[in-house]
């Protein structure tokens, strides 16, 4: 359904533009109908860089984004509305998504207005309490206030029932949980849960592995914004490849085992150049082939992609 | 027992009255303890930790007593606690990246800082260079602003700053929130090695993530609205919580490996209480699957084993 092909995003920094930061770097995966796949990385990795190219906020720098074979970056104007229609997004903060002098309910109003002007308020109303209801909130208690008056994971649900208004198939879900409590993020990630067995799909975009795997088919491991390792989130877990997973993997604070000791993050080797792996400055098991050039991304298993020359030699 | 506090209540003054944002915390601290203080936003976990290192409007000390080393701090002057910041009580605060100076080279900023505790900067020199050493930080730091230091590293700084006058107590309040998943793990075991290498005598770690408090804590206190809820060693809390918050709590945290397919968990329905109004008797009554009208009375905090205290008439008094 959306599809990335070789996707990268290059920022001019310095004073003149001159220098240049690959954010994101030939990043390539699919999403089908009704898939949740994650999107794992660190601060800096790109993963929202990535889905704010899903959702137009910024332009592509190389390769293509489809969404059923049509290039999202030609749409103008009403196309680009279309486009809307199917895809949105929600993101980490929900207390700024708001405008705090309106009430929250603002939003829907906006929703009918930009894309269902034939529709009268009278019968947009009983869609919103559906839409309320579909994200498990009680719609007496809930509209009809400021911002400031609901807690953050009602703001959090007012968006997804904001985008579940338009019908969408797509969901970029930049960090939503990240600013909740324990306590309510779980039925946040439960609702995720139930839109995605009504067909929708959704990109969850986190670092925090146990939420991943939680919810999750596919994951993506990103790291300085090239794809370390793709797979079934399972395998990922139990099985991971690339030496930055096995490294995330023994970082992740678990509540079944403590931390092993092992040694991490010891600074291995010299910076590498810049032309070759990502990873190499801190990896314990590189080798001069590393610093040449970025290694492909390969199947090491049947759907376990990883981008490590250890297991490309081994596959041929 | 290096530090006592008894009915600690601290409010906060706003125009509509009172928030009882620490409504009665009495507990103790072992010798060597790292406890670990959980609870969600807004339960006064940060009211605690800070209470003890500042307490300053709008803020409002309203009783209690916090006794360190057998020592009792005036934590009600802030004039008379001034001796005590930094060399008895130490706290590395929750935003540590933005807790330098960024006008001064790091290491001006020690030494100024060491001038006001009357502390010779140049001999206290090889013992901080020791430490830099010990979290992995390059000696060349302290020519450094603090702009030039990435988050974790500046994260170490905070700590090693903190800790250099040896405090008997310190508090690090959220201070691995911010930081990736790697840099967590590093920062939260050198906090263990601090206490391994006697620099600080006992410490508080606040923070909402009970994953890391499992990897690093000796006993867990969790907070719900105020009040005390559960003090434990870590793996009865972890493994055996007896507080109807703490288990609900606790099962919701998705393990790694855990699926909503597999297991589904669930949530906690319902808010806390706002802390302006709270309500009479246990405030997690409203949220609370197995209430009774006792629960309208409010429930102390009473031991019901070997270091294992709650605050709940049922499990308390499980045959009444």
């Amino acid at each position: 359904m959306l599809k990335l092909e070789n996707v990268s995003k290059i920022y001019r920094i310095g004073a003149f533009g001159n220098r240049e930061l690959r954010a994101v770097s030939n990043v390539s995966f699919e999403v089908a109908p009704g898939e949740v796949i994650s999107l794992i990385g660190e601060s800096g990795s790109g993963k929202s860089t990535i889905g704010k190219m899903i959702l137009r906020l910024i332009s592509i720098s190389g390769g293509k984004i489809t969404l059923d074979g049509v290039d999202i970056s030609q749409h103008r104007g009403q196309a680009l509305k279309e486009y809307y229609r199917l895809v949105q997004g929600v993101f980490q903060d929900p207390f700024s998504s708001y405008n705090p002098i309106f009430k929250a309910d603002r939003v829907f109003e906006i929703v009918r207005q930009e894309f269902y002007p034939q529709v009268s308020a009278a019968d947009w109303y009983p869609r919103v309490i559906n839409a309320l209801e579909a994200v498990g909130l009680n719609p007496e208690h809930v509209l009809n206030k400021f911002p400031h008056q609901l807690s953050g994971g009602q703001l959090q649900r007012f968006l997804i029932a904001r985008a579940l208004l338009l019908d969408i198939k797509f969901l970029v879900a930049d960090e939503i949980i990240s600013m909740l409590d324990a306590s309510t993020r779980i039925d946040v990630l439960n609702l995720l849960a139930s839109l995605k067995s009504r067909g929708l799909s959704i990109l969850f975009i986190t670092h925090d592995l146990s939420l991943a795997h939680y919810i999750s088919e596919r994951a993506i491991i990103l790291y300085r914004g090239f794809m370390v390792e793709m797979g079934a989130t399972g395998r990922i877990f139990d099985h991971p490849l690339h030496p930055y997973t096995r490294m995330l993997m023994a970082s992740v604070p678990r509540l079944d085992q403590k931390w092993q000791e092992v040694e991490i993050d010891a600074v291995a080797n010299l910076p590498g150049n810049g032309r070759g792996c990502a990873y190499y400055d801190r990896c314990p098991v590189a080798s001069h082939q590393c610093t040449q050039s970025p290694p492909p991304l390969v199947e090491a298993e049947p759907g376990h992609f990883v981008a490590c020359f250890n297991y490309s030699s081994q596959s041929g | 027992m290096s530090l006592q506090v008894e009915n600690l209540r601290v409010y906060y003054q706003t125009l509509r009255g009172d928030v009882k944002a620490l409504d009665g915390a009495t507990f103790s601290l072992k010798n060597g303890e790292i406890m670990g203080l959980a609870g969600e936003s807004g339960c006064g976990k940060s009211t605690l930790g800070n209470s003890f290192v500042r307490l300053a409007p709008p803020m409002r000390f309203v009783e209690g007593k916090v006794t360190l080393d057998g020592q009792e701090l005036p934590i009600w002057d802030q004039d008379k606690m001034m001796p005590h910041r930094f060399r008895d009580i130490s706290i590395v605060p929750q935003y540590a990246m933005n807790a330098m100076n960024p006008t001064r080279k790091i290491g001006l900023m020690v030494s100024e800082l060491l001038k006001t505790r009357q502390v010779n900067y140049a001999e206290m020199l090889p013992e901080l260079h020791r430490r830099l050493d010990l979290v992995g930080l390059p000696h060349d730091v302290l020519g450094m602003y603090p702009i030039e230091l990435s988050g974790g590293m500046k994260q170490r700084m905070v700590m090693v700053i903190s800790t250099l006058l040896n405090p008997s107590l310190l508090i690090a309040d959220e201070i691995t929130s911010a930081l990736d998943v790697s840099t967590q793990k590093a920062v939260s075991e050198m906090l263990v090695e601090f206490r391994d290498q006697g620099f600080v005598k006992s410490m508080m770690v606040i923070t909402h993530d009970i994953s890391i408090l499992y990897q690093i804590a000796d006993t867990i206190m969790v907070m719900y609205a105020g009040k005390l809820a559960e003090k434990a060693p870590t793996e009865t809390i972890i493994h055996a919580p007896r507080h109807p918050y703490t288990k609900l709590l606790i099962s919701s945290l998705p393990k790694v490996g855990v699926t909503y397919t597999q297991k589904k968990l669930t949530g906690i329905p319902g808010n806390p209480p706002l802390l302006l109004t709270p309500p009479t008797g246990c405030r997690f009554r409203e949220r609370c699957p197995v209430a009774y009208e006792k629960c309208l009375e409010e429930p102390p905090f009473v031991a019901i084993g070997k270091n294992h205290s709650i605050a709940c008439w049922r499990e308390a008094a499980p045959h009444a």
